[in-house]
């Protein structure tokens, strides 16, 4: 990867917060960091770390307490409260519910185009094939006249995601765009975020909690540590060399493997012997309940036989299982 | 089938048509049509006095409801879209109630021990609720400057008009009774008082309070998206919500100020007008809502004539009348209301 390369959107000595009656509240202090074109970057932190308030910083929606956030190009200055959001060079997708329920898709995707319009927001020919194009790059053009309470949660999100695309920004900020969706919906958005920064060449950052996710779709990983502070790397480097174990304190969870860690309760190993997933998941079930794997034959001894949905349990006094959950039942 | 907005918003100004030619043949004295529209038309009618009626009490009459009830449901739909609050309507600021007080110190003012108008005439009415309005309008703003949250913004204004309301009604236990009925008066609302010189000065402030709700079309669309869309949009909050605050005031303080405190109109009309206009766009909303404000208007002012040719009801008893069954069965049909 080429670090020569000019960020679309640089930190430059960022410090974020909140200034109260008190005093000033930093969460995050003298950053120095930069999001590149065709890069997705997963910004990762425990919750209440200040992941939103440091995406609305950047998206020039809050003031920061220091430093600047220069765009390629243009500069957003700190102190400056008339210099805002630079509604050409970022687009966002918020947590905010969108309360006006009986807009259509089509719409609400044309407001991406607003930053373009007078104030009478007469949309071009132009601005009409933009909004299209955007919903056909996330795959809605079918939604395009749906009210928006007629849509499930995956489907707003991927409208929001379509309304940040219509502006045509190449930055493009997402405050956890995954939160509240379920397994499917959440590989979906993840997946078009990394297809839209490799094709379009954005430059795209998505705050999250979602760590299994971040780890398998980010280039780029920006890590809320401790020190008010952010880690970067890929996210490979990260996990070996112990970052993430340092930040979220992991209990019973072994991010090397990826699996759950249990407790080996009942005392008993077991060696089992079989290939492919149903080997695999044998092994989950055993460990689960309590059972220790070892790979050395022992009194307790499994073979696994077939592939899959054609799977039987052989147990070494020649018992044959057809489901784990009636093997288990059997084991002492 | 559902008809989409741009065809049956050509329904409105029929009825806003029909509805205006109703209330001009509708009267305490009986005048035939045919003699109606020959006096509108500039002949010189059989009867001198019907003359007068028709163009002194009656048109003016008939464009006071027109003025009224287009500012006033203006007003509703523009605090409804940026407190983005299905109840919110153009007395949520306190305005109203900032005129109330100052109308009652002028009626009352002998109660409170001051001696400012012997008679209060209608011009120092008008002036005086302008005031109060403004009063409360420079004290929303302040507020409104330092807080950036609209939620609490719609509960100062609200907790504002709670005070003023007690003001008055301290004012009014001090108060001799015919002070207090003048004041009451004043608060049922009147549509029939103003003469062409007060309804061309009202026309010119409400129009260009108009001018500025069409001028903010963008930004209360973006408001709807909530402030950190709308901002990141490129609309300005500040400067938007200023000018969204003034010309609702402005809107509420002239028809106030004129016809009194008129109740329920602002509120009912935003959602009678997206039942029929099905959209968000406050392109098509501000002009399908100054129309169907207009038409309400027309049609509650019409309702006031019938119980008898003896008694004209006051208005505001009958915006609710009408206006809270029709609400209540909205929300039953429709299940929600949608800002």
């Amino acid at each position: 990867m080429k670090q020569t390369i000019t960020p679309l959107l640089s930190l430059q000595a960022l410090t974020v917060g909140y200034v109260t009656s008190v005093g000033s509240n930093i969460l995050f202090e003298n950053l120095d960091l930069g999001l590149n074109a065709g890069e997705l970057t997963c910004f990762m932190g425990p919750n209440g770390i200040g992941k939103s308030t440091l995406i609305r910083t950047l998206a020039g929606l809050q003031t920061p307490l220091a430093g600047t956030v220069r765009h390629a190009g243009a500069l957003l200055p700190s102190g400056q409260k008339s210099n805002g959001p630079l509604p050409q060079l970022t687009s966002v997708v918020l947590t905010d519910k969108v309360t006006s329920v009986q807009m259509n898709v089509r719409e609400l995707v044309s407001f991406g185009r607003y930053p373009y319009l007078g104030w009478n927001i007469t949309l071009s020919r132009d601005d009409k094939d933009k909004v299209e194009a955007a919903l056909a790059e996330v795959h809605i053009q079918h939604l395009a006249s749906h009210r928006l309470f007629e849509l499930s949660d995956g489907q707003l999100q991927m409208v929001m995601i379509a309304r940040a695309l219509a502006q045509e920004t190449p930055v493009i900020l997402l405050d956890e765009p995954t939160a509240h969706l379920d397994l499917n919906n959440r590989v979906e958005v993840m997946n078009l975020l990394r297809r839209l920064a490799r094709k379009l060449d954005k430059a795209i950052l998505i705050a999250t909690h979602e760590l299994d996710l971040a780890l398998q779709t980010a280039d780029l990983i920006w890590l809320a540590g401790r020190e008010k502070t952010l880690i970067t790397g890929m996210p490979e480097d990260l996990v070996l060399s112990g970052v993430f174990d340092e930040v979220f304190q992991f209990k019973g969870y072994n991010l090397k493997t990826g699996r759950v860690q249990h407790e080996a309760y009942r005392g008993k190993a077991v060696s089992v012997s079989g290939h492919g997933h149903a080997l695999l998941w044998t092994k989950n079930a055993l460990e689960r309940n309590g059972f220790e794997v070892i790979s050395a034959p022992s009194g307790l001894y499994i073979e696994v036989v077939g592939v899959d949905d054609a799977t039987t349990w052989v147990l070494q006094d020649g018992n044959t299982f057809h489901s784990l959950r009636a093997l288990l039942a059997h084991l002492p | 089938m559902r008809l989409n907005g741009k065809k049956s918003w050509i329904l409105l100004p029929f009825l806003l048509g029909l509805l205006f030619v109703v209330n001009l043949g509708l009267g305490s004295v009986n005048i035939p049509p045919g003699a109606i529209l020959s006096i509108l038309t500039g002949h010189e009618s059989a009867n001198p006095v019907w003359h007068d009626i028709v163009w002194d009490f009656r048109m003016t009459k008939a464009l006071t409801c027109l003025l009224a009830g287009s500012a006033l449901s203006i007003a509703g739909l523009q605090m409804q879209t940026l407190f983005r609050n299905a109840l919110a309507g153009p007395d949520v600021l306190g305005l109203s109630s900032g005129a109330s007080l100052a109308v009652s110190l002028v009626f009352m003012s002998q109660a409170a021990g001051l001696h400012l108008f012997s008679t209060p005439g209608p011009w120092t009415v008008a002036g005086t609720a302008s005031l109060g309005c403004f009063g409360v309008f420079f004290i929303v703003i302040l507020i409104a400057q330092r807080l950036r949250d609209n939620t609490s913004l719609l509960i100062i204004g609200l907790m504002l008009g709670a005070a003023t309301s007690s003001l008055v009604s301290v004012l009014q236990f001090l108060s001799k009774p015919e002070e207090q009925q003048s004041y009451m008066l004043w608060t049922f609302g009147s549509l029939g008082r103003l003469n062409w010189t007060e309804i061309k000065v009202l026309t010119i402030i409400l129009v260009s309070a108009g001018l500025m709700t069409l001028f903010s079309t963008k930004a209360l669309n973006g408001w709807l998206l909530g402030d950190h869309y709308a901002q990141s949009i490129g609309i300005n909050l500040n400067r938007s919500r200023f000018i969204i605050l003034f010309s609702t005031s402005v809107l509420t303080g002239g028809v106030t100020a004129f016809c009194g405190p008129i109740a329920f109109v602002g509120l009912a009309v935003p959602h009678l007008t997206k039942l029929i206009v099905k959209t968000h766009n406050h392109k098509i909303l501000i002009p399908a809502v100054a129309v169907a404000g207009a038409a309400l208007m027309l049609f509650c002012d019409i309702m006031t004539q019938l119980p008898g040719q003896a008694y004209v009801l006051p208005i505001n008893a009958i915006t609710a009348m009408i206006g809270a069954p029709v609400v209540i069965w909205i929300i039953i049909k429709a299940k929600r209301l949608a800002v």
